[in-house]
């Protein structure tokens, strides 16, 4: 008790330094949170959005479906199992058949997969609505990047070419009934969205999807009827990996904070003790033993972050609350790379990241200064009281 | 805080005992002897000193004495026990109960008003509020500084910090107070008015005084003078 409350007046005490290494850490401690809420946000975020617009929850997989090679496609499809027919019918499950297509836009030719879905689904955001038949024409939707690569606006008709069930070729041409936004490149680059009956028809495959996509409430946890289940888990792969390096990076700019920042506790430290070996000497004299005397000086060091928690909490709150209602706005550029990115980030703060960063700055900053410490408090007093250690 | 294996005091006839104490500093390839064969003994409410020029070797012999040194050979009894066989607990048990330093600049702890400079050793102690207060006031009382108990180290003068430095010492009632050129910083009225306060608390409390001193003022209130040369014992009055 008596060794804290000497560690508090000696930091309330202290000068200039103090109140500076308070304010590094402070910075550091902010900076993180603000960073780390931003890779939270964007990461559930991209999380949401994938399952929004592509994947569901999860799926089943036709048999012969494999969603990382293309050249499975010709063979992946088959009848839906029977025994989710209840699912498909309350909407909890939507059947999506993927075939290989060929488009035409302005006479270049680009292969795409056409996918068709149920108008009336919900599960997924596609605009699907749109793709209600209105007699004659067929119409699709695209997404804003396969609108860019194909120069195709809302009401263009093109021409798309594909193969039935037989491996015919056959063509027709398609209106573009609506472009939609989405984060999620792999709903939009090269796919174009095509209603259900529509290609049912123009293929042959009646009844017939590639995989299905089900909402959690569909329950469905296990492979149905031969169909591969596919769980959330495992759909999400890519954002995990995505995750993963992010997070990396993450540790490496806090680690390169971090150590800058207890560079400066550690100097102020090291410089605090030696200018206070006189007074170190005089603790001892008075009976502290240099266990003690180290514990002094380690709990002063570790206080700085404490204080900076308190002090980085005062100012940087208010900041960091008021990024979660602007959100950050990002450069339109990163749209492109594909990968799930908004307009704007909008941060989650998670409890458990903001405690881990504050629990590494203590604990970091307990050791800076409890090596200095520990050096002095065990040489020889005599020269500490004289002022003589170097 | 300190609990463990305190240091016990044993029956003895000498408060301190010193026998063939000799200090070497290591300089250079060799070493510089600072203390060379020192036997000594000091009884319960001696006024003693150890008087020398610069250099001499007295800061090193009050320096092994308050166990903040240890000898290169030979050994010192401080209440019975031997020092040297002392755990650093115990030691620093010693010092916060029986000994008392002052020294020759202060050494207040800067941030700590004059009261608590007085108390830092009673929390060591880990008395409580009322014990600490009763011996504080009476503390500052012995020194006459009762009217600057809030005031901080910086704000004091020389005199009034030693007497801050003595209030420290006496306020744990120790058996033994260790004064290394306690007046060097102080004038003239000053240094006798510490003296004094000391002689008195001496006589009063029965505390054993040992000075390291080379000022004319301090030697004449001391009742026995230990001549250091060279880390040797030139001349004891006592003997
Ligand atoms: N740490 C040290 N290393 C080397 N020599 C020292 C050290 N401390 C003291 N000395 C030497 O020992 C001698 C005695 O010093 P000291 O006990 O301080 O003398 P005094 O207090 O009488 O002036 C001096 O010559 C001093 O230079
Ligand atoms: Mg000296």
């Amino acid at each position: 008790m008596l060794i804290i409350r000497t560690a508090f007046k000696n930091i309330i005490g202290a000068g200039r330094a103090t109140w500076l290494n308070i304010a590094v850490l402070s910075f550091v401690l902010v900076i993180m949170t603000a960073y780390n809420g931003i890779l939270d946000g964007w990461i559930e975020q991209s999380r949401r959005d994938t399952m929004d617009w592509d994947t569901g929850w999860s799926q089943l997989w036709q048999p012969n479906y494999d969603k990382y090679d293309i050249f499975s496609l010709p063979d992946a499809h088959g009848k839906t199992p029977a025994q989710i027919d209840d699912l498909l019918k309350t909407g909890m499950a939507a059947p999506v058949l993927v075939i290989q297509a060929s488009v035409y836009p302005q006479g270049r030719m680009m292969n795409i997969q056409l996918k068709g879905i149920d108008p009336e689904q919900h599960i997924l955001k596609i605009p699907s609505l749109s793709l209600r038949s209105t007699g004659g024409e067929t119409p699709v939707v695209i997404g804003k990047r396969m609108a860019a690569t194909t120069r195709l606006k809302k009401g263009d008709r093109v021409m798309i070419r594909w193969r039935d069930r037989n491996g015919i070729f056959d063509a027709r041409e398609v209106r573009v009934a609506a472009i939609f936004e989405t984060t999620v490149g792999s709903a939009d680059t090269g796919q174009m969205w095509i209603a259900l009956d529509d290609l049912y028809a123009m293929t042959g495959m009646q009844d017939e999807a590639t995989y299905i996509v089900m909402q959690r409430e569909s329950l469905v946890n296990a492979n149905v009827g031969g169909w591969h289940f596919k769980d959330n888990d495992f759909l999400q792969t890519d954002n995990r990996m995505l995750e993963q390096s992010s997070r990396a990076e993450s540790l490496i700019i806090f680690a390169i904070l971090l150590t800058l920042a207890l560079l400066a506790v550690y100097d102020t430290q090291t410089l605090s003790i030696f200018r206070r070996q006189k007074e170190i000497g005089t603790y001892v004299a008075l009976g502290m033993t240099p266990r003690e005397v180290t514990g002094l000086f380690t709990i002063e060091g570790t206080t700085y972050s404490l204080f900076a928690a308190i002090f980085g909490t005062i100012w940087g709150s208010p900041l960091l609350y008021w990024f979660t209602k602007t959100g950050l706005p990002m450069p339109e550029a990163y749209g492109d790379v594909g990968m799930a990115v908004g307009k704007a980030m909008y941060p989650a703060y998670k409890l458990t990241t903001i405690t881990t960063t504050i629990l590494v700055v203590i604990v970091f900053s307990a050791l800076v200064s409890y090596l200095p410490a520990r050096k002095i408090a065990h040489q020889n007093m005599v020269w500490a009281l004289k002022g003589k250690i170097n | 805080m300190i609990n463990v294996k305190q240091f016990k005091r044993t029956e003895s006839k000498y408060i301190i005992r010193a026998e063939g104490l000799t200090k070497d500093y290591p300089v250079g390839e060799g070493h510089f002897r600072a203390l060379s064969d020192i036997n000594l003994t000091f009884s319960e409410g001696e006024f003693a000193g150890l008087v020398g020029p610069s250099g001499s070797g007295k800061t090193t012999l009050l320096n092994i004495i308050g166990s903040l040194d240890t000898p290169t050979s030979g050994s010192v009894a401080v209440l019975g026990r031997e020092v040297s066989a002392l755990t650093a607990k115990q030691s620093a048990f010693l010092r916060n109960r029986h000994i008392g330093f002052i020294f020759q600049s202060y050494n207040l702890l800067p941030v700590y008003t004059v009261y608590e400079n007085v108390e830092f050793t009673l929390l060591l102690q880990k008395k409580n509020r009322e014990e600490r207060h009763k011996a504080v006031m009476e503390a500052l009382d012995w020194v006459g500084l009762t009217e600057k108990k809030d005031a901080r180290p910086a704000q004091l003068s020389g005199g009034e910090s030693q007497r801050v430095a003595i209030a420290r010492a006496m306020v744990k009632r120790p058996a033994i107070v260790l004064a290394d050129e306690p007046s060097a910083n102080l004038d003239a009225e000053n240094s006798h008015h510490i003296l004094q306060t000391m002689q008195q608390l001496n006589s009063e409390l029965k505390t054993t005084f040992l000075f390291a001193t080379h000022d004319e003022k301090v030697m004449q209130y001391l009742q026995r003078v230990i001549s250091l040369r060279d880390g040797k014992i030139e001349k004891d009055t006592n003997s």
